[in-house]
């Protein structure tokens, strides 16, 4: 990177996050012959992708059967293939309205001019506080996934997981298959919430899943020993006398995602709260334009859902930032952007779809009512 | 606990050794792994301690958004173990409040 004060770095378009959306939004433009330039504060591309070491759902379309990771690696190769400039190591902490980006990659502060630009930031796990939560050891899911699939080391040995969606429910698989004991996946509603093809594999290893039920408490010293879990009602109140002790070296946290998007707040973009889809998520149209002109949001930040439908949200930008710079025909974007939202419908499909369908046509609706 | 093999991942790639002084004991760890991975590797949970209520803290996130894992590394406080790399000989202190900062730059 640059260094020294006031430098300027220029770019056709500046892509902020390299995971799945930020890779494909990056690969599309620079196919078009975009000059693209990918920003990623960590040490290697590819955001959460690596982790994932599960084999994907969809369609063939979609890379349905191939792991995560190895769609990582074909994406890396894809975006040095199509010549995607590739900044790591760099945070991007500032996003302004004129189109600026500031950098900095620890030693040294740049200021980035895009004529583009497309937000692809992810997002974060959420936490849930019971007495002890703190504990060294009481880890997100994702955390304890990276530890295992990414560092391959075992942070526990017998393991609770709070959350039965599909984070908590692959992670519970994924902490077996690294050696592990799974004791109880707890959910606090009355039925389970990630896929039933998750579920089945946890349920086939005889481990319980206990629905109504929650962790009241965490105890330990340096890391934690014990976890407490209780039945609760409907109004989610532990029920007297139904605690249950656990021996436990490892409470998983899985209750769910937020789009991780400050940097869209900090640029002053609309937003609409959709609890479907994490919460607070900017508003956009069916192209990813956010509500600021030549700013496009796609992946995560822009809803939570999968990594297959971030990848599809990121051609869908990285295409329609092509067809604004002129490098590509608007009918042949057009049409390449109507197959990528043909793609992204049937990832919305079904009875686990249905809601995040609704939410992100909400979404859109209301970017034109603005 | 690092798993040497794994059913997806295959066998736990090869990589040097290297030395880490962790609060004045040394510690094996590998290059390329990242220093909390190489601590709970080695049985340390505990990173860091709270300002007022000295309570014990470890890794939440292990992707560098929620700075609970930082500890003073190579006389710098507040340094993400999670997502910074072991390197041979790093001195890695576990951190009270704030920390000391003896001037180095991590």
């Amino acid at each position: 990177m640059a260094r020294g004060k006031g430098l300027t770095m220029k770019t056709e378009l500046a892509v902020i996050g390299a995971g799945p959306a930020g890779l494909c939004a990056a690969i599309e433009a620079a196919k078009n012959g975009v000059d693209v330039t990918l920003i990623d504060e960590n040490r290697t591309a590819g955001g959460q992708l690596f982790k994932q070491i599960h084999r994907f759902f969809g369609s063939e379309e979609h890379l349905a059967g191939i792991r995560g990771f190895e769609i990582g690696d074909m994406l890396l190769e894809d975006a040095e293939k199509y010549g995607v400039k590739v900044l790591l190591d760099t945070v991007v902490w500032g996003l302004f309205p004129d189109l600026k980006l500031g950098l900095s990659d620890g030693k040294s502060v740049t200021i980035m001019e895009a004529q583009k630009i497309v937000v692809s930031t992810g997002a974060s796990e959420n936490s849930l506080s019971f007495t002890g939560w703190t504990l060294p050891n009481i880890m997100g899911a994702g955390a304890a996934q990276t530890m295992v699939n990414v560092q391959r080391v075992l942070p526990g040995e017998k393991v609770l997981i709070i959350g039965s969606g599909n984070v908590g429910l692959i992670v519970a698989f994924q902490l077996l298959q690294a050696g592990a004991e799974v004791v109880a996946v707890v959910e606090a509603l009355p039925e389970v919430r990630g896929y039933q093809v998750h579920a089945s594999k946890i349920v086939r290893m005889g481990i319980p899943i206990l629905t109504n039920h929650t962790i009241t408490r965490a105890e330990g010293d340096t890391r934690v020993r014990q976890a407490e879990i209780a039945q609760i009602d409907a109004q989610f109140k532990p029920l007297a006398g139904s605690e249950t002790i656990l021996d436990v070296d490892l409470i998983c946290i899985a209750v769910g995602l937020r789009p991780l998007a400050e940097l869209c707040w900090m640029a002053g973009m609309e937003f609409e709260y959709e609890p479907q889809l994490g919460g607070f998520v900017p508003l956009h149209d069916e192209s990813m334009q956010s509500s600021i002109d030549g700013i496009w949001v796609a992946g995560d930040v822009a809803g939570i859902e999968e990594a297959s439908s971030a990848m599809e949200e990121g051609r869908l930008a990285g295409v329609a930032a092509a067809v604004s710079l002129d490098k590509i025909e608007r009918k042949l974007g057009g049409e390449s952007m109507d197959q990528a939202r043909l793609r992204l419908r049937a990832l919305r499909l079904g009875p686990y779809g249905d809601n995040r369908q609704e939410s992100k046509e909400r979404i859109i609706q209301r970017y034109y009512a603005m | 606990m690092r798993i040497k093999e794994h059913p997806i991942l295959g066998k736990l790639p090869e990589a040097n050794e290297v030395t880490l002084v962790v609060d004045g004991k040394k510690i094996k760890a590998y290059e390329g792994e990242m220093i909390s991975a190489a601590l709970i590797a080695s049985g340390i949970y505990t990173f860091r301690y709270t300002s007022k209520k000295k309570e014990p803290r470890g890794v939440f996130c292990a992707i560098g958004r929620c700075t609970d894992c930082v500890m003073e590394v190579n006389g710098r406080p507040n340094v993400r173990t999670c997502v910074t790399p072991v390197e041979d000989n790093m001195v890695i202190n576990t951190q009270k409040g704030l920390g000391v900062w003896h001037g180095g730059r991590g």
